[in-house]
């Protein structure tokens, strides 16, 4: 029988320490609406997803009721647009449309976000690859609601350095494209390498062709849960730290684990996985950096930083896993910039720079994230910056992610402010030495001798 | 079986078991378990409820329960008992 201390303890973690469900995302496979005819194609997406995910927000907000637990996000996430869309885009234009389609779809469904206006170009990019990513500006900037990620590498395919060298200009074309919004455009665009084809958040999230027709991918959250439990072992040994920390994950991860089994239950589509992140929110006391200081370090970015966060992303790994049948996705701790008060704090006291931020994305679970740089940082540095995150993941056989944003018209000391989940950011310094002569070699940097395993 | 908890949570009053054992009791809903403690003036209580021979939907159970909170001034959360299940028992 449950005891009323356990009942009280559930209820204090929703009510006070902000656990939730961050997102129940549907996967959708859209391979089988491609047409040569661009109006048939539009069609036939918006058919299918309405099909699998009419009801996903009213089922959401119905779990939710039933267990009095926040499930903060309903996305979908599709194929690759790359793909669906080889058969009948002649111009990025035509890949623009596809867009407006999914974009007017997710409104209609009620879901904040739709992730898979993207391409996958690990090796190498087809004539369709190359005009969706040309796209990707003008797509940002006239929808809401579309997420784009890029994959520009992989351990076993190396990096491209053609798809590296081109996002640092689409990057700063979204910028300019969206610079009415603070270049908030460029906060639903991610260049990743190694990127797992069952993410559910955003803005990786896209639905990969190894996955079945749909299926649902849930992502947990609760820094917030996380720092209270490690309050109550301030000055205790790493064991100590360690289990409570194991302890958390389990229990914050089975919750997640209740809600996709539910939500598959009530929308008859098979569970996929559990992504075990800690994901924080601009909220107060929803933060990972608070868990960092808590650990025992001043600020975000102090000496002890890089591995108060490996420590962290393992013992997240380790307690989730038991509680959850299948888990994938990013899983670990997210270190986002801008979405996270306790990292905001740190870049504007000092604490926090993008070459700590680079070492920080070698032991977390996805890269550099939300970072705001000036408007006027030149192509070839961003294309650096990817490359030197694709590296870091290439090597390590991890998932890594640029998601950085040069917002026009500013520079460091200002601030910019995107809204909501997505939150405000100091402008960041960027190195002023440049690496164009890097950057405009052609073809690719080949996979690491670790990748051949054959 | 269709077990939920019921968490009340409030100023000390007269009543409030009465008040909501009442409206359990309209709307067809069995108590199996009560618990309740009185610390520092504030109210305490967890029920386990059945509501598997209730006519009502769970959403409109729900609602009843935070209609009556919103006139005694207290709190009242209802709950499937699967999340607490979940979380504290392997």
């Amino acid at each position: 029988m449950i005891s009323p201390g356990e009942v009280i303890e559930t209820n204090k973690m929703i009510g006070e320490e902000n656990l939730d469900v961050r997102t129940i995302t549907v996967g959708i496979s859209l391979l089988d609406c491609a047409d040569s005819s661009l109006q048939k194609t539009c069609e036939a997406i918006r058919a299918k997803i309405l099909r699998y995910a009419g009801n996903l927000v009213k089922v959401g907000d119905e779990i939710s009721r039933e267990y009095g637990i926040p499930i903060v996000n309903k996305r979908v996430s599709v194929t690759p647009i790359a793909l669906v869309g080889a058969a009948c885009c002649k111009t990025p234009s035509d890949y623009v449309e596809i867009a407006r389609t999914l974009d007017s779809v997710a409104s209609e469904l009620g879901v904040n976000f739709i992730g898979g206006y993207s391409a996958v170009v690990s090796k190498g990019m087809t004539a369709s690859d190359r005009l969706l990513i040309e796209s990707i500006p003008e797509a940002l900037a006239c929808t809401e609601r579309i997420c784009s990620s890029v994959n520009v590498g992989s351990t076993k395919t190396g990096i491209n350095m053609d798809a590296v060298r081109l996002m640092g200009t689409i990057i700063k074309k979204t910028a300019e494209a969206t610079k009415e919004r603070d270049s908030l455009g460029c906060a639903k665009l991610v260049v990743l390498c190694n990127a797992p084809d069952d993410n559910p958040f955003m803005a990786g999230a896209f639905h990969g062709v190894t996955e079945p027709d749909a299926i649902i991918n849930v992502g947990v959250s609760g820094p917030g849960v996380v720092m209270h439990a490690l309050k109550a072992v301030r000055g205790k040994s790493f064991e100590v730290l360690c289990e409570t920390i194991k302890r958390t994950a389990f229990k914050i991860t089975r919750v997640g684990q209740l809600v996709a089994q539910e939500a598959s239950r009530r929308l008859g589509i098979p569970f996929g996985i559990i992504d075990l992140s800690l994901a924080p929110t601009p909220a107060v006391g929803d933060s990972v950096a608070d868990i960092l200081k808590e650990i025992g370090v001043e600020q975000a970015g102090a000496p002890g930083t890089t591995a108060c966060l490996a420590l962290l992303n393992d013992q997240v790994k380790k307690g989730g896993v038991m509680a959850s049948s299948y888990v994938g996705g990013l899983s670990g701790a997210f270190i986002p910039v801008s979405e996270d008060q306790g990292m905001i704090e740190a870049a504007e006291c000092g604490a926090l720079s993008l070459e700590k931020l680079e070492a920080m994305t070698c032991v977390c679970s996805v890269g550099l994230d939300m970072i705001a740089i000036p408007g006027d940082t030149p192509d070839s540095t961003i294309a650096g910056i990817i490359a030197d995150e694709a590296a870091i993941g290439m090597v390590n056989q991890k998932t890594t992610a640029v998601r950085i944003i040069p917002v026009v018209g500013k520079s460091v000391g200002e601030s910019v402010e995107f809204g909501g989940l997505l939150g405000h950011a100091p402008i960041m310094k960027v190195n002023p030495f440049g690496c164009e002569d890097f950057v405009k070699r052609e073809g690719r940097i080949p996979a690491p001798i670790h990748s051949f395993k054959n | 079986m269709d077990r939920s908890i019921i968490t009340v949570v409030g100023r000390n009053q007269v009543g409030i078991i009465a008040k909501i054992s009442a409206e359990l009791a309209k709307d067809n809903v069995n108590v199996l378990d009560i618990t309740q403690t009185i610390r520092q003036g504030i109210f305490n209580m967890m029920m386990i409820v059945d509501t598997s021979e209730s006519p009502l939907a769970f959403d409109e159970f729900v609602g009843r329960l935070t209609e009556l909170a919103g006139q005694m001034g207290v709190r009242i959360l209802c709950q499937k008992e699967e999340i607490f299940d979940k979380m504290h028992r392997i």
